[in-house]
């Protein structure tokens, strides 16, 4: 993969997402305890060995700059290549927004005909998921695609959900015959992932033509315009994957987390997942402490009982708190005897004492970033 | 501006012979300690948390995981374009190749790297305690006081003060004599090994002292009695606070227990003084629906499917279903399988314990070949151990580094033997 080079766009508005994503592009948005949605894209990218990766990013971006800083932490802090990110900016004529996904990457074309690989892979970064990009690219030469999009049978999602993405249909030899995006009625349950393999010089040119064609979007205004003039293959990906784009799915996606087998599937086998380091101490447990079927992370101090749950750093749970399949946010405090259920509680909250919320597990209540409830 | 008012030198090639085999093939600043931690990283982020940028850290004994430990100082900000973190290992010179002899002599050694920081004073640390010290706060007081040399001090027990490096100071701080590990201590004064001195002044006695033929080359043997007997300006420091030497296996498990107490004495939750420390690559730590832990301290990474009670454990251990840890520390990555009970016990890395083993069991006799390491109790297991099913362990047993399953003797190891590599005792 010493020839491919990564794009990863981080995300458009997701109204589904509700008081997680106010603040912060959905690539930021904290997941499984320690991690941030665009950790695992990076992480595989890295892990496949890319070396070049642009981040563009539109909306929100603070807390994803912060996040990613330098790069160093996914060993993208390099003398040559390494991690760029790029947010908008506004030029001498007031253009710079960027008006789709693809006129982000026009805006950034320099970057694209600056760089030396020959293939750019192209992703969102709020999909859950570990895959060896190595296998795709394979697959993108022999099969001499022109676009190679990486799809997933998506038997385990609900046709709601199906309907919120991509769906593609296939010839017999894999080419994509037909792309529809978020349809209402979806005629079949192969997904597209958001993941695709291009020539950059290719790339270059499309990206030229749209424009010039006054389009901005890579799905709607490239792949679906020119499906029979340009070969769009389809990659299967055969492992987990989900894509972070509504608190439901948020939730769910985060629960997966307690499954020991998708844990090591994301986690342990084929490759790390890097993310920006806390110093923080090991977690605490005092006598008082009933933890059963939890994510616990570094820096927390547990009094309560959690079961079920997700703990992010640093987060407290005191005496007689009950923490229930909820999920809490790094720095998040539970007071004595508080008690949640089915709760999704943002970064810094405060619980206070005695306090009790419920949620659905359809329908989790949100507490929004610095809350004191 | 870039000149250095105080660099720290930090000694760290101590062997620690008496934490047995946690020590035999790492220094002892280089021993795990506290769930994530290594023994040096307490003297490291103390000078962080100071404002000492520059740092130089004397290696000897075994130094490969100490040197993979520091690095180039990024976890403690010491990644600096002047000064940062510099591993001084003993050196061979254009006249001699000699090892470090003693604590002046390993500073004597590099005088060339201070005289090329210049800095105005030298903080001489040693890296095997547990302890939080804002360094700036005695270097304020050895410049108020124009002292030359201070040495930190700490108000120990009347009995224990027979073990240490005993100071007797008048009113106000001004040390009047100096005892080495006396018989009927004059005061529980005891140097904690930390000191500052003014670096002309302590350059002039390390040029003598390695003069001297029959000099022991060391700070409490030699330098400071000399710098006493001539009347230069020693002040001691005096410390409040948590300080641990962690040289014996019984302080080691002590001090790590100390930080399961539901009020720690030693608080590794300061956001204002924060441990620094290389963080492992790996996620949060998951507790499975029969699992439970109660006051411990459990790192990231593992995976805890049995019961955890006053124990620390290190990232990425995995204990399985109907096991009981207490009263143990669990290095890194080490596994312990289904219906073990551990008690007592120190397990080092990467070590595996089959099923159904139990350790800790009957009469507290001491190790037959090392009495004076393992007597309090304590079961150490080394790294890379791989203990077979359903083998019954005593007290102070001892089991070697990389010892594999054709190397125990038997299922039954009683209180006070030892299982080696290879079978053959050292």
């Amino acid at each position: 993969m010493n020839s491919t080079m990564g794009l990863i766009l981080s995300g458009w508005k997701k109204p589904e997402l509700k008081e997680l994503s106010y603040i912060r592009s959905v690539s930021a948005i904290p997941f499984g305890g320690k991690y941030r949605a665009i950790d695992f894209v990076l992480s595989n990218m890295v892990n496949s060995g890319v070396k070049n990766v642009g981040v563009l990013t539109q909306y929100s971006f603070r807390s994803l700059l912060d996040h990613l800083g330098s790069g160093k932490e996914w060993d993208l802090d390099r003398r040559y290549d390494g991690l760029f990110i790029f947010p908008p900016s506004l030029a001498g004529d007031d253009s710079g927004w960027y008006r789709g996904s693809a006129d982000a990457m026009y805006n950034n074309l320099s970057f694209l005909k600056r760089s030396n690989e020959e293939f750019v892979v192209i992703s969102q970064g709020n999909g859950i998921f570990k895959m060896q990009m190595d296998d795709m690219l394979e697959y993108h030469i022999k099969v001499n695609a022109d676009i190679t999009l990486a799809y997933r049978k998506m038997y385990d999602y609900r046709p709601v959900d199906l309907s919120r993405m991509g769906i593609i249909k296939l010839d017999e030899n894999s080419r994509v015959v037909d792309l529809q995006e978020k349809p209402l009625h979806p005629q079949s349950d192969l997904g597209s992932i958001g993941l695709y393999m291009i020539r950059r010089t290719l790339l270059i040119s499309l990206l030229e033509e749209c424009i010039a064609h006054g389009e901005y979007d890579l799905v709607k205004d490239i792949l679906i315009k020119k499906l029979e003039q340009i070969g769009v293959y389809g990659y299967e990906f055969k492992g987990y994957w989900r894509n972070i784009s509504s608190v439901q799915n948020y939730y769910r996606c985060s629960m997966d987390m307690l499954n020991p087998e998708i844990r090591r599937e994301l986690f342990i086998d084929n490759g790390k997942i890097y993310t920006k380091v806390k110093d923080e101490a090991p977690a605490k447990y005092n006598e008082e402490a009933e933890v059963r079927n939890a994510i616990v992370a570094d820096g927390c101090f547990i009094e309560g009982t959690v079961e079920n749950s997700i703990l992010f750093r640093g987060v407290t749970v005191a005496k007689g708190a009950v923490v229930r399949n909820s999920i809490v946010m790094q720095g998040t405090v539970i007071e004595q005897n508080a008690s949640i259920d089915y709760v999704i509680l943002d970064k810094d909250v405060v619980l206070t004492k005695g306090k009790y919320l419920k949620g659905d597990s359809e329908y989790p209540v949100v507490i929004s970033k610095n809350s004191v409830v | 501006m870039t000149k250095k008012s105080i660099i720290a030198l930090l000694l760290a090639g101590g062997q620690g012979s008496r934490l047995g085999i946690l020590t035999k093939k790492a220094a002892k600043p280089a021993v795990l300690f506290g769930g994530k931690y290594r023994i040096i990283d307490f003297s490291l982020s103390n000078c962080t948390n100071s404002g000492i940028d520059t740092v130089g850290v004397l290696t000897q004994y075994q130094p490969l995981k100490l040197n993979n430990h520091i690095g180039i100082g990024k976890p403690w900000d010491m990644d600096r374009m002047h000064g940062g973190v510099t591993i001084l290992s003993p050196y061979i010179k254009e006249s001699s190749a000699e090892w470090y002899k003693g604590t002046a002599n390993a500073i004597s050694q590099n005088i060339d790297y201070v005289d090329k920081q210049d800095p105005e004073y030298v903080i001489i640390l040693s890296g095997d305690h547990i302890y939080k010290m804002d360094y700036s706060n005695m270097l304020d007081y050895h410049i108020k006081n124009n002292a030359e040399a201070t040495i930190s001090v700490i108000d120990v027990s009347y009995e224990e003060a027979s073990r240490y490096g005993i100071m007797n100071a008048n009113e106000d701080g001004k040390i009047v004599e100096f005892e080495e590990k006396p018989k009927n201590p004059k005061s529980t004064l005891a140097s904690m090994g930390v000191y500052i001195f003014t670096w002309s002044v302590l350059r002039e006695y390390l040029l003598r002292d390695e003069s001297m033929q029959d000099s022991d080359h060391d700070f409490g043997k030699d330098i400071i009695p000399s710098m006493l007997e001539e009347g230069r300006r020693l002040w001691a420091y005096k410390f409040v606070g948590y300080w641990k030497d962690v040289g014996t296996i019984q302080a080691f498990w002590e001090s790590n227990m100390d930080l399961t107490k539901r009020v720690p004495e030693f608080n590794l939750y300061d956001p204002a003084w924060k441990i620094y420390t290389p963080n492992p690559v790996k996620p949060p730590h998951y507790v499975g629906s029969n699992g439970s832990i109660k006051t411990s301290v459990i790192a990231e990474g593992c995976m805890i499917y049995g019961s955890v009670r006053n124990s620390v454990i290190f990232p990425g251990v995995i204990i399985k279903a109907g096991t009981l840890v207490e009263n143990s520390i669990i290095m890194s990555n080490t596994q312990i399988n289904e219906d073990c009970r551990i008690d007592h016990c120190i397990v080092g890395e990467n070590s595996e314990i089959g099923r159904n083993v139990e350790i800790g069991l009957g009469v507290n006799v001491p190790n037959e070949h090392k009495p004076g390491i393992y007597f309090s109790g304590i079961t150490v297991v080394g790294d890379r151990a791989e203990i077979p099913d359903g083998t019954r362990i005593g007290k102070n047993v001892m089991i070697d580094m990389f010892a594999l399953h054709e190397d125990f003797y038997g299922c039954d190891i009683a209180s006070g033997s030892s299982v080696y590599k290879g079978g053959v005792c050292e």
